[in-house]
């Protein structure tokens, strides 16, 4: 990794970029975009998200620390950071490929050989190569180390058998990180399990779209029936699988730093929620005149300059001596409780109007606040569910017993 | 302040810190670890005097009570950032002296008292002699502009009436700044101990029992002409003292959320019901971990208020959201701590008992959640 740089080269480089965002910055395409990348359910969202990440990746913005002979700028990570930031002060879009640069990238660039590098690195910046995460199955979900999906080595291949589920991306994916059982020998359930960099486009497997709470597509069902796979998906060896799985999901987690940039979940426009109660009527007034609502009001605008205090503290060593991981760990359950409840409060803003849905010429900013309720659910539910977070919380940085 | 555009978070102060805050917090750990411990803090729970002049001296000693002051009135020269890490680390051991009290006695001092009254009074208080507040009134109205304790010119000085409450320490004193009316003013004055008769004061009971308080009877109290602060600048110099006593009271109230959850911790892993560490049942588990998320956010929002305090308009935003979420945090901590120790938790022997206290009388000193949050509306919205 390059040497740490200096005051001047950062600020350089963040006028450089920030020249750029302003610049490139894609204003309101004329359709509602994501706000994560689990949403993306239409061809014209996902080609719109297709090409911004390219964009970003070819202006230098985007795995800009990742060594130049995989793809990536090789430049010092600081320099990556100050690229996000920009990125998110222009509001851009989301980046499409979380999955790939968000967790299966830094995972590969830990520990992944040299051939899995030079194979997969660069398409998964230029969203030529679309990655998604076999982990869920229709049994085991929070239970994650109970999968059951069959992997069984036949010469030179794998023959896959089970199913996958609430696979984000999944029809639109290359590529799976894929979690499966080889075994089920061993002192426990984990011990059976191995990791796959498996291609989706391969005889014997099948996806199925599933319609969400939303009305929308964005996950999907994969069966794998005698599906063959090359026994070069297999990363590290049989047996490593949970150990591979857990350290992708300290990525997913934000318990570290996602290495390529970029972001993946949208903050919440918190000034266009405070608008929304301007905006809105009671008994003839602006709602935002009501004390009460306007206390609770005050009370999410705190929550989010917590979040962001938070944020910028989890990186002070100083500030955070006394239990280093819990700002990192509780990130994610936070942030998107925050929003569930705020998105849900703001449905209150809209008296009778809040009946209408997307779509509707009379719902309000085209139903874009009952959609982005509707869909909060997917950060508190993906990647680990509130609950488990609470659980992982109370385990690892308050040192409470494991429950039985 | 109007928020036109793009995300809220953008307007609002940043988080940082500096050297001699670190350096700061480091030895106000070890060295309130060291001197209060919970046995200690117990007996001085029954002491009239309350806090141990030894430790005091020793705060003295360390320069504390100057952090905040100019090097010309015989301080440090630093800022309320580098205080609040030491009153943090006071409320986390439930330390009590009048380190705040003094803290902000100075601060009013500076923000409205003349040339003579600064040389006067802070090298006084940098040096250890006791100065307090009194400016609550039996209408326990937190609008420290509600005032009705009044001072009459007389002679060549004014003599003073009305009641005031919560005069934190006024007996062991050598200053008294208090808020009256003059002329349908308000003014600050500078009262004296020795002018105070003792039947003057009574030793109120609150409900943090480690504190000490006092209801203080102005009548017939005279001061000289000399005594009160600057009349332009009393209405600053009572933002000053409330955001000043807000700063110190979140940074206190953090420390205490840090405890009551670490006591409760201990609890979680050691307590066993029907065969299992009671810490393993979610009902308990997730309520902590609720309590620790809290605390967590409550103390971003202290440090970014230490850091943003001297900023016009920011760092009162900061201010505020501190003591409004220091607030949220401690109570809910300090609540779920007295209920997961069970029958024990109800007992005056379970530390939890402690912490729900101070959190209440934290609540009630110049506002709570509620307050600083209607304050809140008015700046944001
Ligand atoms: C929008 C979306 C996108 C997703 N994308 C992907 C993806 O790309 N790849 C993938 O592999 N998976 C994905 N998931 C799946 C997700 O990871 C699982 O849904 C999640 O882990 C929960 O598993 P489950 O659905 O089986 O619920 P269950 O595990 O059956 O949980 C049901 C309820 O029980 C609670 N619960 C379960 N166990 C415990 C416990 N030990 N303690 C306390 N409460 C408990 C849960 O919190 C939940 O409330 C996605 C999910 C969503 C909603």
């Amino acid at each position: 990794m390059s040497s740490r740089p200096t005051p001047a080269e950062l600020a350089d480089y963040e006028a450089q970029a920030d020249a750029w965002f302003r610049e490139n910055t894609p204003k309101d395409p004329g359709f509602m975009l994501p706000l994560t990348f689990m949403e993306v359910s239409t061809d014209q969202q996902f080609d719109f998200l297709c090409a911004w990440q390219r964009k970003v990746y070819e202006a230098g913005y985007l795995g800009a620390s990742w060594p130049v002979e995989y793809g990536g700028g090789g430049l010092h990570p600081d320099f990556q950071r100050i690229a996000t930031k920009v990125m998110k002060k222009y509001d851009g879009p989301i980046m499409l490929n979380a999955i790939g640069i968000g967790w299966a990238g830094p995972l590969i660039m830990d520990i992944g050989s040299e051939e899995e590098k030079k194979k997969y690195i660069k398409g998964m910046l230029n969203a030529e190569d679309i990655w998604c995460q076999g982990f869920s199955e229709p049994e085991n979900g929070s239970d994650l180390g109970n999968a059951q999906l069959k992997a069984v080595r036949d010469g030179d291949e794998y023959v896959l058998n089970g199913s996958k589920i609430w696979t984000s991306l999944g029809d639109r994916a290359k590529y799976m990180i894929l979690l499966a059982r080889t075994s089920n020998e061993g002192p426990n359930k984990y011990a059976g399990l191995s990791f796959f960099l498996s291609p989706m486009h391969a005889p014997g497997i099948e996806t199925r779209r599933i319609k969400k709470l939303t009305g929308e597509y964005g996950f999907v069902q994969c069966f794998f029936t005698d599906a063959r796979i090359p026994a070069e998906c297999l990363m590290g060896n049989e047996g490593d699988g949970w150990q591979i799985a857990m350290k992708t999901l300290e990525y997913e987690r934000g318990a570290k730093v996602n290495l390529a940039g970029g972001y993946f979940l949208k903050e919440l426009d918190a000034m266009g929620v405070v608008e929304l109660a301007r905006q809105s009527q009671r008994g003839g007034k602006p709602l935002l005149d009501d004390p009460v609502m306007k206390d609770r009001m005050v009370d999410f605008m705190m929550d989010i300059q917590a979040l962001n205090l938070n944020n910028q503290r989890r990186r002070m060593g100083p500030l955070v001596q006394d239990r280093p991981m819990g700002l990192a760990l509780m990130n994610k359950l936070a942030r998107t409780e925050m929003i569930r409840e705020l998105t849900e409060f703001s449905l209150s803003f809209q008296g009778t109007r809040g009946g209408y849905y997307v779509d509707d010429p009379c719902a309000v900013d085209n139903g874009y606040w009952h959609r982005s309720y509707l869909n909060s659910f997917s950060a508190t539910i993906g990647g680990g569910t509130s609950e488990i977070q609470r659980n992982i919380i109370a385990e690892h940085v308050l040192g409470l017993p494991k429950g039985r | 302040m109007a928020f036109s555009e793009g995300n809220l978070a953008d307007h609002l102060g940043a988080l940082s810190y500096s050297e001699e805050q670190i350096e700061l917090m480091d030895v106000a750990t070890n060295f309130c670890r060291d001197r209060s411990p919970i046995d200690k803090v117990r007996k001085l729970i029954e002491d009239e005097h309350g806090y141990d002049p030894a430790v005091w001296q020793e705060i003295v000693d360390l320069g504390w009570l100057g952090i905040a002051v100019p090097e010309a009135q015989g301080g440090v020269g630093l800022s309320m950032a580098e205080v609040a890490p030491i009153a943090e680390q006071m409320g986390r051991r439930l330390l009590a002296t009048p380190f705040a009290t003094c803290t902000i006695a100075a601060q009013a001092l500076l923000a409205a008292g003349d040339e003579a009254q600064c040389a006067e009074w802070l090298p006084r208080i940098v040096a250890g002699e006791v100065a307090t507040l009194a400016l609550t009134e039996p209408h326990g109205d937190w609008d420290l502009g509600h005032v009705e304790a009044t001072a009459k010119a007389s002679g060549d000085g004014y003599v003073l009436s009305g009641t005031k409450q919560f005069v934190v320490y006024a007996q062991h004193a050598a200053l008294v700044i208090a808020s009256v009316t003059v002329e349908g003013a308000v003014r600050l004055a500078l009262i004296e101990r020795s002018a105070i008769p003792d039947s003057a004061l009574r030793r109120e009971i609150i409900i943090d029992e480690t504190k000490r308080s006092y209801e203080l009877t102005l009548d017939g109290i005279t001061i000289p002409a000399s005594a009160l602060l600057d009349a332009g600048r009393s209405g600053t110099a009572l933002t000053q003292i409330e955001l000043a006593s807000a700063l110190l009271q979140a940074a206190e109230m953090c420390g205490g959320t840090q405890s009551a959850i670490d006591y409760t911790i201990e609890y979680l892993k050691t307590r066993k019901q029907f065969g299992k560490l009671i810490g393993e049942y979610q009902a308990l588990k997730h309520p902590i971990t609720n309590a620790y998320v809290g605390y967590e956010k409550a103390r971003s929002h202290m440090l970014s208020a230490a850091h943003n305090f001297g900023q016009q308009g920011v760092g009162e935003i900061a201010v505020r959201m501190a003591k409004a979420s220091a607030d949220k945090a401690y109570s809910f901590a300090a609540d779920r701590a007295v209920q997961f120790h069970g029958g024990f938790g109800f007992t005056h022997d379970c530390d939890a008992g402690l912490y729900r206290r101070s959190a209440i009388w934290h609540a009630s000193q110049y506002g709570d959640a509620a307050w600083h949050r209607a304050k809140l509306a008015d700046l944001l919205f």
